[in-house]
């Protein structure tokens, strides 16, 4: 069980980047993208958590009670709201993408035109 | 190459990488052992050295504001990359264009949900670095809010209320706020981004030196873009709606 989360966030890195690679729609493809990134954001957590640790915000709690790790929580909490944009371009990128040439499958998008 | 050679290609490669990560993994310690030192150090001397009852939102705005700031601009670039991508060759007037997305049920809800979720949007914001918020998660909500307005009025209801050159100004202004801080304390002698306010009593509004200045430009930033994302796609639908009329 104590190796559990790592291995979740393995497997989400895993399987986003099988849909990736795999992906026959460009919109799948995007959210591929996101469930790749979750992996991290587990894994981040994961190795700052601490065991009956509370959330390291001292507002109603004691400055002594053991807290989980500010860092990671920081890192995911900025990253979480980044690549929801980033997603967002890769989506209008895919909005365009159909508008050109009347696809969304990235395989038959192979030619660069002007 | 054939979709089939793709997926074996793929196979084998992630195959590798997951045994890299196992690899990898085993050194770790287990689950619930942290083995420090950052956050331990952190969740110690940060009340006494930043007067922030939020040491997650003291890490973002200020021990590694610059890292933040470097966040703050990929979400500036790819919000501008959305919108240049989408406003090209957008001729269409979607002025007139009447659309009423929704039901009475959800109009009704949508309209008492407005004000409930813009309050709650600038409490996350405002004490952002005393309990759980801050920001990132308030712009977030904040956005939510003139989402609804699209729910509960119309498309034109919407852009009334976030009309889009102020909500361009309001995402540049959010991301230059931080610029500013960064070198204002560079001119008062500081290193960038060094908190040079008075710090306040911890746990109180005026707490934390300049991480309420940062929270408020990310907090602008932040729901500026959502709501330039959200109107932009908006938008797009919109316009095929008038190129088919």
């Amino acid at each position: 069980m104590s190796y559990a989360p790592y291995a979740v966030a393995v497997w989400l890195l895993l399987a986003g980047l099988f849909g990736i690679v795999t992906s026959k729609n460009l919109i799948h493809l995007a959210l591929c993208v996101t469930v790749a990134q979750s992996g991290t954001y587990v894994l981040l957590l994961a190795i700052g958590y601490r065991e009956h640790g509370t959330a390291p915000i001292f507002s109603d709690v004691p400055r002594s009670r053991r807290a989980v790790d500010p860092v990671v929580q920081a890192l995911t909490l900025t990253d979480i709201v980044v690549g929801v944009t980033v997603a967002a371009l890769l989506l209008a990128l895919a909005v365009k993408a159909h508008e050109r040439t009347g696809t969304l499958d990235p395989a038959e998008l192979r030619e660069l035109r002007g | 190459m054939t979709r089939q050679s793709r997926v074996g290609l793929c196979a084998v490669g992630l195959a590798g990488l997951a045994a890299l990560l196992a690899w990898g993994i085993a050194g770790l310690e287990p689950f619930g052992h942290y083995p420090g030192p950052y956050g331990t150090i952190l969740n110690a001397v940060e009340p006494q050295e930043r007067h922030a009852a939020n040491v997650v939102a003291a890490v973002v705005f200020d021990y590694r504001g610059v890292d933040t700031l470097g966040e703050e601009l990929i979400l500036f670039c790819a919000v501008m990359g959305l919108a240049f991508l989408l406003r090209e060759n957008r001729e269409e007037n979607t002025r007139s264009v009447r659309d009423r997305a929704s039901s009475d049920a959800v109009r009704a809800v949508g309209i008492v949900a407005v004000p409930v979720v813009v309050l709650l949007a600038l409490d996350l914001i405002a004490h952002g670095y005393i309990t759980p918020g801050g920001g990132f998660q308030g712009g977030v909500a904040a956005s939510a809010g003139l989402l609804l307005v699209y729910l509960a009025g119309d498309w034109r209801a919407m852009r009334r209320a976030g009309p889009l050159r102020l909500v361009d100004v309001a995402e540049a202004g959010g991301a230059a706020g931080f610029v500013v801080v960064g070198f204002a304390t560079l001119i008062a002698g500081g290193a960038f981004l060094e908190n040079l306010l008075p710090l306040g009593t911890f746990g109180k509004l005026t707490s934390g030196g300049t991480i309420p200045v940062a929270n408020w430009c990310v907090g602008l930033e932040v729901s500026a873009a959502f709501v330039l994302i959200f109107l932009e796609f908006l938008e797009e639908i919109m316009a095929e709606r008038a190129r088919d009329r």
